[in-house]
């Protein structure tokens, strides 16, 4: 190779995290171009605490007692998370529209930082939001009783979630043709899923044949493991493993998504050239 | 790369550029084969596409060391072309704002900018001044030329005849993903038959004597049209034969509704050589392109 300007940043897999961080990094660069975008995410995440918290917690009764603010706020952060990959999957649409990927992909860096890039500075951006949405959650009365460790427990569960939720978000991202087509879908799919689950009301309010869906939802184990960590109250509807063993079934998910969704997405990304 | 909408020339580009895998065959860039070696391809070459592909939410500066970077260059290696490229390109005074408040053509600057970001020995420009007002055309093009000046190769695409012709050494014309004639501007013009002159003559009945005085002071063969009352012949002479008809008509009394010395376009290339219009596929064409966007799954 003959160049003018020789290359002289590191290769192999130096490369592929140096460049992945650059990409990060540029992605990140939103969050103070656009804080509107930041505020909203936060803003729609209180709007549900308020709604539930004060409309509706009143004509919700938690089975085994206790404050409904207190068993909403684990299933808050949670729906959080599970709205975060439409976040990601817009990013990833808008990005291919405007030609930044195209542009990505002449240059000659790694071919794994775009999405890697995508999927970690999403996981950096959500942990900003939870951090605001905690500070609310303890402005209205929710605690963590168990201490700093489970506290810290909780919230890494939290990351590890939105990572998984981040690949699901690139999947989807590299398949819709517009974000327009990326919102509704999104919005279409990960409604029932926080909806169908133990966020808003005990699982033991929902039909029977529900239930069971709505206690192996990834969501309500994400939910029912916070809860438990968390010394808030945690109804289970029955004695299924998914309620008894919810942060282990939990960290399954995470593990199902990504190792489903991430090679996904990676082949949908390399088919991009075919 | 000369041709109409959806004759393949961004197709190719992409191709060349290893954005998108062949179906068939095979192409080297720099004696590099672009499916096996496309990563030995990336860093010896700069991509500026139809769009500007650069992050809105950077600065101009952001997006140029960010794209350095990529290129693997060193921070300050990165730095220091940003800075020189901003000062090239005459961003300077824009440098660090974000690129959302900058006008169409400062864009396009700065695509072509992060193209030339680690001083490629290759650069392709895919229709580089398509949707640009006159004024940022003619600076596109003097950019351009200073570029070849300097020593590097450049492969353009463009609909534009004029364009062509100012720019390029060597003239390929594309239809329908074939390339249909090869040369310098001087060989294609020549098979084009270089300029004309168009008359719209005011009265139908005056459209015989027209045409006799046409023949005669172009010296050459006059096509008529019967419904729009247009001559057409070929100017020799130039703008001299346009005044001479001029002169003529009004002696005869024959009043004129228009009269013009017409450059070929890329549509006259696309008659002599093909002898079709370039629009008649266009439709057609911008079909198969929208095909090909869904199926690759971005916007071309």
């Amino acid at each position: 190779m003959t160049s003018a300007t020789a290359p002289t940043a590191p290769r192999g897999s130096g490369k592929a995290i140096t460049d992945g961080l650059l990409v990060g990094w540029r992605n990140l660069k939103r969050v103070p171009r656009i804080p509107e975008l930041f505020i909203f995410a936060i803003l729609q995440s209180i709007m549900f605490v308020l709604l539930f918290a004060f409309v509706f917690g009143g004509a919700i009764p938690i089975p085994g007692g206790g404050d409904y603010k207190a068993f909403l706020m684990p299933g808050i952060f949670a729906q959080t998370i599970v709205f975060a990959s439409a976040t990601t999957a817009i990013g990833m649409t808008d990005d291919i529209n405007k030609g930044i990927i195209d542009r990505f992909r002449s240059l000659p860096m790694a071919r794994s930082a775009v999405l890697t890039g995508r999927t970690f500075s999403d996981v950096i951006y959500n942990a900003g939001i939870l951090l605001v949405l905690m500070l609310t959650g303890f402005a209205i009365g929710w605690r963590v009783d168990t201490g700093f460790v489970s506290l810290v427990g909780g919230f890494a569960l939290l990351l590890l979630f939105a990572y998984a939720m981040a690949w699901l978000g690139v999947w989807l991202g590299l398949h819709v043709p517009t974000v327009e087509v990326a919102q509704q879908v999104i919005f279409t799919v990960l409604f029932p899923i926080t909806f169908v689950s133990n966020v808003f009301v005990p699982p033991q309010a929902l039909p029977s044949w529900l239930q069971p869906v709505a206690e192996w939802n990834p969501t309500s184990t994400l939910t029912a493991a916070l809860r438990e960590l968390w010394g808030n109250p945690n109804p289970a509807a029955s004695d299924s493993f998914a309620a008894q063993e919810p942060v282990l079934v939990t960290l399954i998910w995470v593990v199902a998504i990504i190792a489903i969704f991430g090679p996904l997405g990676v082949r949908r990304y390399r088919l991009m050239s075919r | 790369m000369l041709g109409p909408n959806g004759a393949g020339k961004t197709t190719a580009v992409r191709i060349l550029a290893t954005l998108l895998k062949p179906d068939a065959g095979r192409a080297t860039v720099a004696g590099l084969d672009v499916v096996k070696q496309a990563d030995k391809i990336r860093s010896l070459i700069g991509l500026s596409g139809q769009y500007a592909a650069v992050d809105e939410n950077l600065t101009g500066r952001e997006n140029l060391w960010l794209f350095g970077r990529l290129y693997q260059l060193s921070n300050e290696v990165a730095r220091q072309r940003a800075t020189e490229l901003l000062d090239q390109f005459d961003l300077v005074d824009a440098a660090d704002r974000v690129v959302k408040t900058y006008s169409g053509g400062m864009r396009r600057r700065l695509d072509l900018g992060s193209a030339l970001i680690g001083r490629p020995r290759l650069l392709f420009l895919d229709e580089p001044t398509t949707g640009l007002d006159p004024r940022s055309r003619l600076g596109m093009w003097d950019v351009i030329r200073g570029l070849v000046r300097e020593g590097v190769t450049l492969l353009l695409t463009t609909q534009y005849l004029e364009e062509a012709d100012e720019l390029a050494d060597t003239i390929a014309v594309v239809d329908h993903g074939k390339i249909i004639a090869r040369g310098t501007s001087d060989e294609l013009k020549s098979q084009v038959g270089g300029e004309r002159i168009e008359v719209v003559v005011h009265d139908r009945a005056a459209l015989g004597q027209a045409t006799e005085l046409v023949a005669l002071d172009a010296q050459g063969e006059c096509a008529v049209d019967e419904h729009t009352r247009r001559l057409t012949v070929p100017a020799t002479g130039g703008a001299q034969t346009l005044v001479q008809i001029v002169r003529d008509f009004d002696e005869a009394g024959i009043a004129i509704d228009d009269i013009a010395l017409r450059r070929p376009t890329l549509d006259d290339v696309f008659l002599s050589l093909t002898g079709h219009a370039a629009e008649e596929r266009q439709a057609e064409d911008e079909r198969d392109r929208a095909r090909a966007r869904q199926v690759s799954g971005r916007s071309a």
